[in-house]
């Protein structure tokens, strides 16, 4: 398994294609050459960091509680860059760290439960990291898209009220609005699936010696739970967002308009 | 008969503005009762206060006698009708707009609904995006009938449309008024107030300045405080 890891001078020699990207963007002058080198910076340095970190906790003879408190990390800081998208919603930190930790505990109870994989410090730091960023993605969209059209669409939403209809009924197209647009990528990717889409954990488990086909049903399987996930997260999030900003007696709390 | 809506020491607060300031008055329950005053007087706050849109920040709204505060509020909303400055159809067709509330609503109820606001009944089928400005507000106001209210609130509402479709929407409120449904009309059009005004509230910076029977001498000095006076 060892030659597929492709070391420090495997990766130093990648970094050929930053300077690719930094030659292409600077042709075309689109002033992003210092934020790509800052961003590959960063990732290295980060990426360190958490190698250096996951070492200890992946170990085998390490408890699984240390794991798991690595997964308590994930879902916090998701749920604090969930909140810090829509600043306008009152206490979407709460309803963010909800719904993380209700899909996190799904797709994790699903995958293990089901056996897909042997529930490990190994697995579950990763599969985790992949079920919550990408429900962290969809429920992001899913609470700014509706502060942003509770503000701008307020005028359609309050004549729904004055009708008499509740907030969610008078604000239903705009939330589904939102939530097409938050749910849409991780179907369209699903779609792609091993046409123009071969995902990490396929390709890992391939590059790492595993049959082809194993790698496939077990990638499936990650995909499914990641999409039922992204739904669940961004439908959560989105219609927790549009509570949080209505009141008890069916009024919409002022916000900033954002068009 | 009682005031329709009664209005006692109200007072609304935004942030650090005072929209409404002790707003003592009463809006009677038949005719048309319009609301004049200069931009940001607090004339469409006081209307959405009767909608409870708004809830005051101190004092009561009472409806028919009741304190707004107490009644259910999507009830409470059905029974007040309010159309807005821009006219606002839902996606969809006439029919689909009419039908946002009272799910069950016969199309021949439809189609009576839009003869009553002048619109022909072809259109039930038609794109609501497609109307034009005052028809588009004339459906709103033939939606918001839909579910029986016992009043309509108009905040500006020909502030958007041309000469011709604000004589139109001027009518149907007088119709409407003559037919027994009281209509409070928020403007700053003083010409309007001529046109259609019974009863006046006349507001000025949060606080009313003066109201009664529109055709009472002491409505023109008020008026013009109200639209020209000097800053308090």
């Amino acid at each position: 398994m060892d030659e597929n890891v492709i070391g420090w001078g495997g990766l130093a020699a990648s970094l050929v294609f930053v300077v690719v990207a930094v030659v292409v963007t600077g042709r075309q002058q689109l002033g992003l050459e210092r934020s790509i080198l800052a961003s590959v910076a960063r990732s290295l340095v980060q990426m360190a960091v958490v190698g250096t970190a996951l070492v200890p906790i992946v170990d085998p003879d390490t408890p699984l509680l240390w794991s798991w408190a690595w997964v308590g990390a994930i879902v916090v800081f998701a749920s604090v860059v969930t909140a810090r998208r829509a600043p306008a919603v009152p206490g979407l930190i709460w309803l963010a760290l909800a719904a993380n930790a209700l899909v996190g505990g799904l797709g994790l109870s699903i995958i293990f439960g089901l056996g897909i994989f042997d529930l490990e410090g190994r697995t579950l730091v990763p599969v985790a990291g992949m079920v919550i960023g990408n429900s962290m993605k969809a429920a992001v969209v899913g609470a700014a898209r509706v502060a942003e059209s509770v503000a701008d669409h307020r005028p359609e939403i309050e004549a729904g009220l004055a009708l008499g209809m509740t907030p969610r009924a008078a604000s239903r197209r705009l939330v589904r609005s939102a939530l097409r647009t938050a749910i849409s990528p991780q179907v369209e990717q699903t779609a792609a699936l091993g046409i123009a889409f071969l995902p990490g954990a396929m390709t890992g488990l391939i590059l790492a010696g595993v049959d082809p086909l194993d790698a496939v049903a077990t990638q499936l399987a990650l995909m499914y739970v990641i999409l039922a996930s992204v739904v669940i997260a961004a439908t959560t999030t989105a219609l927790g967002t549009l509570a949080r900003l209505t009141t008890d007696d069916a009024r919409i709390l002022p916000l900033e308009r954002t068009a | 008969m009682g005031p329709l809506f009664e209005f006692r020491d109200v007072s609304l607060r935004k942030q650090a503005t005072t929209v409404l300031d002790h707003v003592t008055v009463d809006l009677p329950g038949e005719g048309i009762t319009v609301v004049i005053g200069a931009s940001g007087a607090g004339k469409s706050s006081l209307l959405r206060c009767c909608n409870r849109l708004e809830v005051p920040t101190d004092g009561v709204v009472a409806f028919r006698g009741v304190d707004v505060a107490t009644m259910p509020p999507l009830e409470h909303r059905r029974r007040v009708a309010m159309v807005f400055q821009a006219p606002t159809p839902f996606p969809g067709t006439v029919l689909a707009n009419l039908r946002a509330v009272e799910t069950e609503l016969s199309r021949d109820v439809a189609t009576a609904l839009l003869e009553r606001v002048g619109l022909a009944p072809a259109l039930l089928d038609r794109s609501a995006d497609a109307l034009s400005g005052g028809e588009a507000q004339r459906m709103v106001v033939a939606r918001a009938l839909t579910t029986s209210p016992e009043v309509l609130l108009a905040d500006e509402a020909t502030s958007a449309l041309d000469a011709g479709a604000t004589t139109r929407l001027e009518g149907l409120a007088r119709s409407l008024a003559d037919d027994g449904m009281p209509v409070i009309w928020v403007t700053h059009d003083l010409l309007q107030v001529q046109r259609l005004a019974d009863h006046l509230v006349v507001m000025r910076l949060g606080r009313v300045l003066w109201c009664g029977d529109a055709a009472s001498t002491d409505a023109a000095d008020a008026i013009d405080l109200a639209l020209h006076g000097s800053e308090r």
